[in-house]
């Protein structure tokens, strides 16, 4: 029976949704799951994963990003607790805290791996390489595993668990980074790597105020909004709001591509949305290899027409 | 500054890339510097422009990726090392990484740039597992770099925003797409560049212990199910159509 830790995150004092997706994932490759999660409000938010299926908490309320200083709490936990596997989602601290955790423990480590399935002793993941191009079925080859999980691939289900909650200390004596200022843009939305529904506008747009579009429909459906490179590079929108190779990968379960011609830096960032909608005047556009419904026209006769449709439904 | 550069050569983006009997084919396909890593080579440079100092590029590959490093001498790097890994495998980060520190033993460098990921594993391992075991801070997704002496200064792209970081040298940043617009070797670059030695070492010779990472196979991307285009007479009954499709048909929304 091996041992997992999934590490979850907090934003606000809240738990975020990739937190239980992760214990769930923990939990589907079987054995003890245990989660550790890092962040102002941890301590008070963590039991919530009790009932995903996690056994033990571990928590430590710090406010500060200081990933070398969590990387080598994580290490010494995975250490004194024999922990055989580290789940953590592909996010932005995820994929900065798995490799120097590997680091420290001579691990191999996966990154944003889309399907993980317990063979033996061994995690066997699998994940899109070369934008998307092929698919490798790969694993680590050493004691500890440690894997990071693209956000919103895996199924969260509740499990059984204790939820018992227990300090975690970071000793940040050491730390090598220093924050100097932070600027956050703050937004509304849902946050675009845990959106259900993201509804993405591409150069078809025209111009900035063609993005009014996206945001209409994004706000009926509750929905996340995205671009293209191409119009974030144009200043229309904020570098947020970029999906792609570069900037956010995002795999919901609608997504919705406005005037985007499907550039294959721009698929490897939504290719493994479930169902894709694609609208494009050009019926040779790449996205319609792609989608699960596609329509040719006039994106500006299509938007308005679809977006009281879908406001009817919603009431 | 002496600055150390990872440079990783990987097919082009656009390169159609065919995979078969559980392998990638790559044979015929361009090859390029990873445009992040070309990204953090021209980083480099504007540095070495403002502090004087050395760029050492260092890349490791099979024989071949020598290319990526006659681009960087053609740009602008005076010394290349090349690490010869003839059974190439480009997942295995953490081999990649101790090979890169092997190499450089013993060398001290003021900052270490790489791109944050490469394109075609897009892992974004190699340059964490070096600063980690160098005991080194490593700020990524750098969307600009100042170097004031021994102070260097990253503004990097976070989640829902930007955070400005600041460490003393010896430092690791890795460049985000922003960073800067990489310059075109001049034609005098790729001339000279032809002559330069590249300093070759070879894996094997470096005491690398076991592979962290293996693959079993690759295989192609399944195939989404055809997709369906929506038939009407005017855009608006389209939209009627795909509104009833994702509500009553995949139930959606």
């Amino acid at each position: 029976m091996a041992n997992i830790l999934a590490m979850g995150e907090i934003s606000g004092g809240k738990l975020k949704k990739v937190s239980t997706e992760m214990v769930s994932a923990a939990k589907t490759l079987g054995g003890t799951v245990s989660a550790v999660l890092v962040g102002e409000g941890a301590t008070a938010a963590a039991a919530e994963l009790g009932k995903y299926g996690a056994e033990a908490i571990y928590t430590n309320d710090t406010k500060d990003y200081i990933p070398t200083s969590i990387a080598k709490a994580i290490a010494d936990l995975i250490k004194e607790k024999s922990i055989d596997i580290l789940l953590l989602p592909h996010s932005g601290s995820g994929k900065d805290i798995a490799p120097r955790v590997g680091a420290l423990l001579d691990a191999g480590v996966i990154s944003e791996a889309v399907e993980i399935k317990m063979d033996g002793d061994r995690v066997v993941c699998k994940k899109p390489i070369h934008s998307g191009k092929a698919i490798v079925d790969f694993k680590a080859t050493t004691a500890v595993q440690i894997i990071t999980v693209r956000q919103n691939s895996q199924e969260i289900s509740e499990n059984a668990g204790t939820g018992a909650v227990e300090a975690l200390n970071v000793d940040a004596a050491n730390e090598k980074y220093k924050l100097v200022s932070l600027q956050e843009k703050k937004s509304e939305r849902v946050a675009l790597t845990e959106a259900d529904i993201v509804v993405s506008g591409g150069r078809g747009l025209k111009d900035a105020a063609g993005f009014k579009m996206i945001e209409d429909l994004a706000d009926l459906l509750d929905a996340g909004t995205g671009a293209t490179r191409a119009i974030v590079d144009a200043g229309w929108v904020d570098h947020t709001l970029q999906i792609g190779q570069t900037g956010q990968t995002v795999s919901p379960n609608l997504y919705f591509a406005i005037g985007i011609s499907g550039a294959i830096q721009h698929l490897a960032g939504m290719g493994s949305s479930k169902f894709i909608v694609a609208v494009n005047k050009d019926a040779d556009a790449p996205i319609f290899k792609v989608s699960t419904f596609g329509i040719v026209d006039d994106l500006f006769k299509v938007m308005p027409v679809l977006t009281e449709e879908v406001k009817a439904i919603k009431g | 500054m002496n600055i150390l550069v990872l440079v990783k050569q990987v097919p082009d983006t656009e390169a159609k890339i065919t995979v078969s009997g559980g392998k990638v084919n790559e044979a015929g396909v361009k090859m390029i510097i990873a445009p992040y890593d070309e990204i953090a080579l021209e980083e480099a440079i504007r540095i070495k422009e403002k502090t004087g100092g050395t760029i050492t590029a260092i890349t490791v590959g099979p024989e071949s990726a020598q290319s990526a490093l006659r681009t960087a001498y053609a740009m602008g790097a005076d010394t290349g090392i090349l690490v010869k890994q003839d059974n190439y495998e480009m997942l295995d980060s953490f081999t990649i990484a101790e090979a890169i520190l092997k190499a450089t033993e013993g060398q001290s460098y003021d900052i270490i740039l790489a791109g944050r990921q490469a394109t075609d594993s897009d892992n974004g391992q190699v340059p964490l597992i070096i600063s980690t075991k160098l005991d080194i801070a490593c700020m990524t997704l750098a969307n600009e770099i100042v170097v004031d002496g021994s102070n260097v200064k990253a503004t990097c792209e976070i989640e829902g925003g930007e955070a400005v970081y600041e460490a003393s040298t010896p430092v690791m940043v890795t460049a985000n797409d922003r960073l800067n617009e990489p310059r075109y070797p001049s034609l005098k670059g790729i001339m000279a560049a032809k002559k330069k030695q590249i300093d070759t070492k070879s894996i094997a010779d470096l005491g690398i212990g076991e592979p962290k990472v293996t693959v079993n196979s690759f295989d192609p991307p399944a195939e989404r199910p055809a997709g369906r285009i929506i038939d009407g007479e005017e855009a608006a009954d389209k939209a009627k159509a795909l509104v009833d499709a994702l509500h009553n048909e995949v139930k959606v929304i």
